[in-house]
Order: C-alpha cells, then sequence, then structure tokens
C-alpha cells in the first residue's frame, strides 16, 4: 500500500495537479470551493464560494453550498457535489431523528462526529471535506472541521476547500479573538472574496449564514460587489 | 408447482455474488481485443435544456442519436414521461436514460396511487439521484427534470453521478456550452409563453448547428402551473430531408403508379375451423 515511509516508486504520483482533481472520478462535478467558518460569542458565521465546476466549465455559478442540517446546524461542503449531497442527506435524516427521539436539539459535536464516522469509514470511495457549525445550548456557538481523510478538529475559526490554500495567511493575521456577529461577517467575506481572486475553481457570489439561539439570517454578497476583486 | 416454474423465485436463488457470466464475459473480451471489435453504447450526444417563465417551465431538446461518429437515429425523442405534470429530458447513453426514466416514472406512479396526491418534481429529482448515486456514475445519465406542482414550476439539473441543483434554467449536454451561451445572453425573469418558447428553441438550435453530437430537429414540452401539457415533437425543422429528396429526378422506370398491373382474375376461399370444443386443462 503507497504511503509516505514507501519509496517514491510506490508513492502516488503528483503530476503537478491537486488532491482534489486527482481524485475525481472523470466528469464527476466538483464544487472546488473556498468555504469557511467563524465562531464568535453566541453563535458562528458560516460562509462558501457558489462555483461548481466540472472539469473546466461552470456547471453552476449560483450554487448554495451550505447546507441547513437541523434547526440551529448547518454544514459547508467541499470536493465531489455528489458525495457531499449524499452525505448531508444521511446526516440531515439521522438528526432529525436523534432530535426526535431524545427530544431536544442536537449539538454540533454530534452532527460533526456523524460527518466523520460516515467519511472515514468510507474514505476510499468518497472525496468530501465539510466544515459543520452551529449554536447548541451545550456549547453555545461551535465549528468543526471535517477533513477529506476523515479527521475531524474542533477550531475557534477554520477554512476548507480549494481555494482555502491561499488564504491561510491571510485569516491567521486578520483573526483577532472577542469579534462581534458584523465583524465576523465582514471577515468571513473578505477572505473568502481574496480567495476566490486567486483560485479557479472557486468565484461567484458569496453565501454567509448567521446561526444564533434565536434564528438563522441567510444572505449573499454579488459577485460584483465583493470586498476584494479584480 | 415448483417443478413446473423454471424462473428462480428470491427464495430459490443461492446467496452471495453470481458468477454465471464471468465464462461469456472473458470470451466477448477476447472476441473484442482479436477480431471483431464490441459494439459501443448509442450515445445522445445532445443538447437538451429547461427554463422557468411566468406560468410553468419549458423543455427542450435535438433529436440526434450517435454511435461514435455514425448517426443512430435521426429523430429520437429525448423528452421522456415521468408524470402528468413531470417530464425529463435525459443526455448521455441512450439506454441509460430511456430506463432510468421508465424506472422513476413507475416508482412515482405507485407513490402517486399510495399517497393519493399529485407527484412533486423534487420528490422525483429524489429518486433520481438516489439511484445514480448508488451507481457511481456508471449509469451515464445526465438529466434536466421539469415540472409543475403544489410549489410552482421547477427545473433540476442532475449529473451522472447524483449530484443535483434547481436553477430558473439550464442546459446539458455536449450542446450544453452552446446553449447556454443563447441563455445567459437573453434569459429574463417572468417571460410569457410565447418568448420562453423561442428562447428554448433558439438555445436548441445553437446546439444543433454547433455541436457536431446535437443535430436534426429541436423538440419541446410546455408544462403549465394549471396542469396542462404541450408536447411539440418537431417544433423546428431545420434538416429536413424531404425537400433536397424531392429535387431528385429518377426515371420513371422507378415509379410505378398504382394499377400498373392488371387483375386477371381474384377467388376468396374461407378458412373452416375444424371441430371446437373446450377441454379443461389439468392443474394442480
Amino acid at each position: 500500500m503507497a504511503s509516505l515511509y514507501a519509496p517514491p516508486s510506490l508513492r502516488q504520483q503528483h503530476d503537478g495537479k491537486s488532491a482534489e482533481t486527482r481524485n475525481l472520478k472523470p466528469g464527476e462535478i466538483s464544487s472546488g470551493t473556498t468555504i469557511m467558518a467563524v465562531c464568535f460569542n453566541g453563535g458562528v458565521v458560516l460562509g462558501a464560494d457558489s462555483r461548481v465546476s466540472s472539469g473546466t466549465y461552470v456547471v453552476n455559478r449560483v450554487s448554495d453550498k451550505i447546507v441547513q442540517l437541523h434547526e440551529r446546524i448547518w454544514c459547508c461542503r467541499s470536493g465531489s457535489a455528489a458525495d457531499t449531497q449524499a452525505l448531508t442527506d444521511i446526516v440531515k435524516h439521522h438528526l432529525g431523528q436523534i432530535s426526535i427521539e431524545t427530544g431536544r436539539l442536537p449539538t454540533v459535536a454530534m452532527a460533526a462526529h456523524l460527518m466523520r464516522k460516515l467519511i472515514y469509514g468510507n474514505k476510499d470511495n468518497l472525496m468530501a471535506g465539510v466544515i459543520v457549525g452551529g449554536w447548541d445550548p451545550v456549547e453555545g456557538g461551535s465549528v468543526y472541521n471535517v477533513t477529506l481523510g476523515g479527521s475531524c478538529v474542533r477550531q475557534p475559526f477554520t477554512i476548507g476547500g480549494s481555494g482555502s490554500s491561499y488564504i491561510y495567511g491571510l485569516v491567521d493575521a486578520e483573526c483577532r479573538s472577542g469579534m462581534n456577529a458584523d465583524e465576523c461577517n465582514a471577515f468571513v467575506k473578505k477572505a473568502v472574496s481574496h480567495a476566490m481572486a486567486r483560485d479557479g475553481s472557486s468565484g461567484g457570489i458569496i453565501r454567509t449564514v448567521v446561526v444564533t439561539e434565536d434564528g438563522n439570517v441567510r444572505s449573499y454578497t454579488e459577485g460584483n460587489k465583493l470586498p476584494y476583486g479584480p | 408447482m415448483s417443478e413446473y416454474s423454471h424462473a428462480r423465485t428470491p427464495m430459490e436463488e443461492p446467496a452471495g455474488f453470481s458468477f454465471e457470466n464471468t465464462m461469456r464475459n472473458e470470451m466477448l473480451q477476447r472476441a473484442a481485443t482479436s477480431g471483431r471489435p464490441l459494439p459501443s453504447a448509442t450515445k445522445t450526444g445532445t443538447t437538451i435544456v429547461g427554463m422557468i417563465f411566468d406560468g410553468g417551465v419549458v423543455l427542450g431538446a435535438d433529436t440526434r442519436a450517435t454511435n461514435d461518429t455514425t448517426i443512430a437515429e435521426k429523430n429520437c425523442e429525448k423528452i421522456h414521461y415521468i408524470a402528468d405534470n413531470i417530464y425529463c429530458c435525459g443526455a448521455g447513453t441512450a439506454a441509460d436514460t430511456e430506463k432510468t426514466t421508465d424506472l422513476i416514472s413507475s416508482q412515482l406512479e405507485l407513490l402517486r396511487m399510495n399517497s393519493k396526491s399529485q407527484p412533486r418534481v423534487v420528490t422525483a429529482c429524489t429518486l433520481l439521484k438516489r439511484m445514480l448515486f448508488r451507481y457511481q456514475g456508471h449509469i451515464s445519465a445526465a438529466l434536466v427534470l421539469g415540472g409543475c406542482d403544489v410549489n410552482g414550476p421547477h427545473i433540476f439539473n442532475i449529473a451522472p453521478h447524483g449530484s443535483t441543483f434547481s436553477q430558473p434554467y439550464t442546459t446539458m449536454g455536449s450542446g450544453s456550452l452552446a446553449a447556454m451561451a443563447v441563455f445567459e445572453t437573453e434569459w429574463r425573469e417572468n417571460m410569457d409563453e410565447r418568448a420562453a418558447t423561442e428562447l428554448v428553441k433558439k438555445a436548441i438550435l445553437a446546439g444543433v448547428f454547433n455541436d457536431l453530437g446535437s443535430g436534426s430537429n429541436c423538440d419541446t414540452t410546455v408544462i403549465r402551473v394549471d396542469g396542462t401539457v404541450t408536447v411539440t415533437r418537431g417544433a423546428v425543422t431545420p434538416n429536413d430531408p424531404l425537400k433536397l429528396r424531392s429535387m431528385i429526378n429518377r426515371s420513371s422506370k422507378m415509379t410505378i403508379p398504382l394499377g400498373a398491373t392488371p387483375v386477371i382474375s381474384s377467388t376468396y376461399t374461407p378458412f373452416t375451423l375444424a371441430d371446437v370444443t373446450v377441454t379443461e386443462m389439468e392443474t394442480e
């Protein structure tokens, strides 16, 4: 089995392509993507671009990559569109079932770990990276990043998708503790705009959701009104 | 009863995988590499489109089916019936789109009977995407699903691997780029039916003339929110060969008029059946 410790001949050939391009089957639709989520005191802000591509053709330029898993739990999708849609359908079903059986709101941790079990257990057949974020009565606002291999990490803020590589420096420099909802919103929009400017697989509009105890507020920023762009 | 039936009932089938066809498959592979190549699946090169207008949806499709570079069918039907209020355009492998839409159509009909309510477009979309995802893209069916239900008009774009999205207008197939260029230039919200149908025809014709995988005619189907449907086979036929064919002058020897062969005599002999009696068949 190919691994990092194997001699170079057995290691996965890179030939310059990104992990996503290599692992997609020919003709498969990819949500190329830049996705992001930031915690604040009282909730979270989730953001995503809207480009869905198949090779070099943009199949949907205004897609919605932010899915509602439960009343106050949301998820940003990246990777194969088919795989992530199937995964979110399954987790949505499980969370609905759990909340009916327990009689209370499910926690974001539950949602993230359900997602992790599915991705880790089927990692050979899936290409899906998600960010699960939301509000629950136990922890308040929380954000979890579930990566391609199935690792699940809780972080104060997190970025994901092919476009995230270009904004690691930006988000590390710009992120401050104790931001309020509006500041987080602006932070997300700025970071995703910068990623969209550099990553070919990200573009279109920026969709955001602000999740708090009181409710969810969905909105979008048009492509020609982004905080940063050509 | 079991000794008379040759079909295996689900109870009698042995458990596990069936390897019955391995010998046959090996033989076919050998034949493919050495002698005659295997026949390739008929693909619908295709331009298919769907759009929402003020009062319903319009679906459009070209009518060419190809086998690599040969045109297998000049006038095939790519807009499939799913329900009275739901139709689906199919691109990809012709057999896959035909059978997939037939299967989901029958599942929806059973659902309609069991729930006593009009099927919803999103239900058809979910049934299709679940099946296509299960087959991991091996069923090459790219679909544009459209219809009207209690929640209004809908257009869904369904990719072969099972991902879907809903938009006011969408295109698929090899001619999708040509058709999308037309839509992106001229689509407006709340167009009337006449303008919408003209736009769909224009988009399909862009595919017909600029994509080698699409050609012949344009079919349209209009599904309105009031429940009426208008299926138009051959809404535009810009490639009709009849006009050119009729210009060919053939010698009069090749066109024999009616009555050229004289009838000398005719006889009528009715068959009389042998003695007809009914005997009961012996059954268990």
